[in-house]
């Protein structure tokens, strides 16, 4: 009995080069570069480019569609024709507004700093799923490191203190989880439902409690950002600058983000350990039968998806808004869930569809550069969890879950 | 524990793993004790939370929270001013009780909105997203034919309310029939959608007052008169008991009928059950993933519909924000009362009457701190539903007791 092979089987022959999923994926791609365009820094006035490249993508997508792949293939119709429409808007709106709102650099400074918690707390998921525990309490565990982040930092007068207190205070949650989930065989939604009502109730009893409403201490020790003074020293001109602002300032967390990535698909796909942490998810009785202690491995895992839940959680609050308000988390341990999902459960996979939501956050502030746009600067908000729902939708097909996921294990 | 050997219940199920799976156990094997020695045992940690976080009494704080609920209004030894005295509309525990039901009558609505897809072996955690869809919706309505009289207004207005929360939960549904998209994960990316909409309607969007507007106040306008729903108890405007009580009781006679006596209902439960081998009987899973969640959501929706048409009158922007708690409370109603309508009655009750009671007006502060009441209160909401999620262990040691002989009964001790 072998762990389910990674890589989903090619559905084409081999040598066959131009696949109806390969013509979906390339409509897929050109859409943004149909809408990319009209938009800062080309700006090109003619409503013609978005409308050939647009009419090209969903062209291939029917294509792709009456050859059979009809799932990417009306995903390739759908960012066609939307990416036709928003081209048409960007060359009607005047282009100083443009400028205003799409600043790349800024876009891509803003959207990393909306990424980073997702990253955790998605990173956190995909190693308790991998395990075979479903964790919907996510948000809670990012909560619970929210605001313990900030205590901690406030009683230790420390940075890494608040983040080690934040670590600790999510693994503890995650621990109860994973004692009902694992020991009790609980229902795994259900009790991770429970954990986020605990959150809300820890949290906001402990805020109250300590702060009594006057909010958390205005003056705190904060997570430091890594400033790399030499990138806007690189040639040429403009890309220096480019490089600088988008990855010159951003907060330290991000780079931890970014390693923990790198580092757990190594763990996860090229050590032992992690191998261990595959079966358990895949197949708990074969894994117990040579040896793996099933139970052992679920705790270790559960409690780390809680560690590093909390670790996004205390960037939320210590790294990126200075403060700590009640539920405060506003959903994100779910869109985490969302994007490990979208990620086919690889580290990989969720980092990107994290970027892919960060970045489409920050078109909402950026919209309130330009005063006639503002209100629409809360339409735009919904445009990450639109994004969310297209992209599940149509990709969600292809991604596996682990087999024993959200299955208890009865030891024999 | 781990080595305990497998009690009856365990052994009579070993794959009960999935969720229906086990809401089908729960059915089967539960009666009304489990659910009450879950609340019980909630309650006292909650207790021992209070006493060792603040000190206080847990004893004295708990009846300090029955108090402001108004419920002491039917003990007339224990209130102020009590059923004895009809006329007095207006004392305190007659406007608390008030309140109580009013926030029951939204919560029924919302508890049978998670219900409902429950029994379908959907998770429905998008009842937020309905609530708001569903208040937009129904306030707009309320704004528009303002010449009609009440009786078929307000028809309207619920009705389509109810339409919309399906509209929007039917999206997840049809998503997940189709696509094989997560509930879980699209109902909630659509409560956010739904939140973001609402909000830019009212701040800045068309559904602003326009003299608020000038105020700077993120407000809309008042609906008509004649979609404002009669009060039966107490004074409108002043939170008084409105004919939403009677819908939300009309709502939970409905889905006892819908699911228990109906073919849609015994389709609803067997997709619930095991979707392959309904489908192998010919029923159509996708079909019924879609119904369900509509129907769940036409629920939440007229849940939606309660604050504007009967409280507030109108929509604010705090209001999106806030208001919608009480759609994710739903969840913990449809656990705790085990999907029946019944159970979701009573459910609703003890969670309404927690939230009522630990309003920062109506609480003692001499008892305890009200700031920190409601925190308390979503404290007591996660252990009952931490306690409900392991169900099956309470459940299946109550019944090796019953069962196992008394030499048997060390072996399940936990």
């Amino acid at each position: 009995m072998s762990v389910r092979a990674e890589a989903p089987r090619p559905r084409y022959a081999r040598g066959q080069i131009i696949t109806a999923r390969r013509l979906a994926i390339l409509g897929m791609g050109l859409a943004p570069v149909a809408l990319w365009l009209t938009l800062p820094p080309l700006t090109l006035d003619t409503v013609a480019a978005p409308f050939i490249l647009g009419a090209v993508s969903a062209l291939l997508g029917v294509a792709a569609i009456t050859r059979g792949e009809r799932r990417v293939g009306w995903g390739a119709v759908a960012s066609g024709v939307l990416a036709i429409g928003a081209g048409v808007f960007a060359v009607q709106a005047s282009s100083s507004n443009l400028k205003e709102v799409i600043t790349w650099s800024t876009l891509i400074s803003l959207g990393l700093a909306a990424a980073t918690p997702l990253i955790f707390a998605a990173i956190g998921g995909m190693f308790s799923e991998r395990s075979g525990v479903v964790n919907i309490g996510l948000e809670g565990m990012m909560l619970m490191g929210a605001f313990f982040g900030i205590w901690g930092a406030d009683v230790t007068g420390s940075w890494y203190g608040g983040l080690l207190i934040a670590m600790v205070s999510g693994g503890l949650l995650a621990l109860v989880h994973a004692y009902f989930c694992i020991q009790l065989r609980a229902d795994q939604i259900v009790v991770g439902t429970a954990i986020i009502f605990l959150a809300y109730g820890i949290t906001g009893y402990l805020y109250n409690d300590i702060y009594r409403g006057e909010g958390t201490p205005a003056v705190l020790p904060e997570i430091p950002l890594v400033n790399l003074d030499f990138l806007a020293s690189i040639p040429p001109e403009g890309l220096g600058d480019f490089l600088y602002k988008s990855f010159g300032d951003l907060s330290l967390m991000t780079w931890i983000a970014f390693a923990i990535v790198v580092l757990s698909s190594i763990f996860l796909f090229r050590t032992a350990w992690g191998l261990r942490v595959r079966s358990v998810g895949e197949h708990p009785r074969a894994a117990d039968t040579v040896g793996i202690d099933v139970y052992r491995v679920r705790y270790a895992c559960v409690v780390l998806s809680g560690v590093l839940a909390a670790m996004g959680g205390a960037y939320l609050s210590i790294g990126y808004t200075h403060l700590f308000t009640e539920q405060m988390t506003q959903g994100r341990g779910f869109i985490a869930l969302a994007a490990l999902i979208f990620g086919n459960w690889r580290p990989y996979g969720a980092l990107a569809a994290c970027l892919l939501f960060g970045l489409s956050t920050a078109f909402s502030p950026q919209l309130q550069n330009v005063e006639a746009w503002a209100p629409y600067g809360q339409l735009f908000a919904a445009l990450p969890y639109l994004l969310t729902i297209v992209v599940v939708a149509g990709v969600i097909g292809r991604s596996i879950p682990p087999a024993a996921v959200g299955r208890p294990y009865v030891k024999q | 524990m781990s080595e305990q050997a497998p009690t009856p219940a365990q052994r009579s199920e070993p794959e009960a793993s999935t969720v229906p799976a086990r809401l089908a156990l729960y059915q089967r094997a539960g009666g009304i004790v489990t659910p009450l020695v879950t609340t019980l045992i909630a309650f006292l940690i909650g207790g021992l939370v209070v006493l060792v976080l603040s000190g206080k009494n847990p004893l004295s704080t708990y009846k300090a929270i029955f108090n402001g609920t108004g419920l002491n209004w039917l003990f007339p030894w224990n209130a102020t001013c009590s059923v004895r005295d009809p006329g007095n509309e207006l004392c305190v525990n007659a406007t608390n009780l008030q309140a109580t039901l009013i926030y029951l009558t939204v919560l029924i609505l919302t508890g049978l909105a998670v219900a409902f897809a429950f029994r379908c072996g959907l998770f429905n955690i998008g009842g937020q997203g309905q609530y708001i869809v569903g208040a937009v919706v129904g306030f707009q309505v309320g704004l528009w034919f303002d010449s009609m009289p009440a009786a078929p207004h307000i028809l309207l207005a619920f009705v389509a309310a109810g339409l919309a929360g399906a509209f929007w939960a039917g999206i997840a549904g049809f998503l997940k029939a189709t696509l094989g998209a997560h509930e879980v994960i699209t109902t909630i990316m659509l409560n956010w959608i739904a939140y973001w909409a609402a909000t830019y309607l009212i701040n800045g969007g068309p559904l602003q007052d326009p003299v608020a507007e000038e105020a700077g106040a993120q407000v809309s306008r008042d609906i008509a008169d004649s979609a404002k729903l009669p009060v039966i108890w107490g004074v409108q405007g002043l939170q008084g008991l409105h004919i939403g009580l009677f819908v939300a009781l009309g709502a939970l006679v409905a889905y006892s009928i819908l699911v228990n006596r109906t073919t849609l209902g015994y389709e609803v439960r067997a997709v619930g059950f095991n979707p392959e081998a309904a489908a192998y009987g010919g029923i159509s899973v996708a079909r019924n993933y879609v119904l369900a969640m509509a129907i769940s959501g036409a629920f939440a929706g007229m849940a939606g519909a309660m604050a504007p048409l009967g409280l507030s009158f109108h929509l604010t922007s705090t209001s999106i924000q806030t208001d919608s708690y009480i759609a994710f409370l739903g969840i913990a109603v449809a656990l705790l009362g085990r999907n029946t309508a019944v159970g979701i009655f009573f459910a609703a009750l003890l969670f309404a009457a927690l939230q009522v009671g630990t309003r920062s007006a109506n609480l003692d502060p001499d008892v305890f701190q009200p700031e920190l009441a409601n925190n308390l209160t979503q404290l007591i909401q996660g252990l009952i539903v931490l306690f409900v999620g392991a169900e099956l262990l309470v459940l299946s040691v109550w019944q090796a007791r019953k069962r196992l002989p008394r030499a048997g009964r060390t072996a399940v001790e936990p």
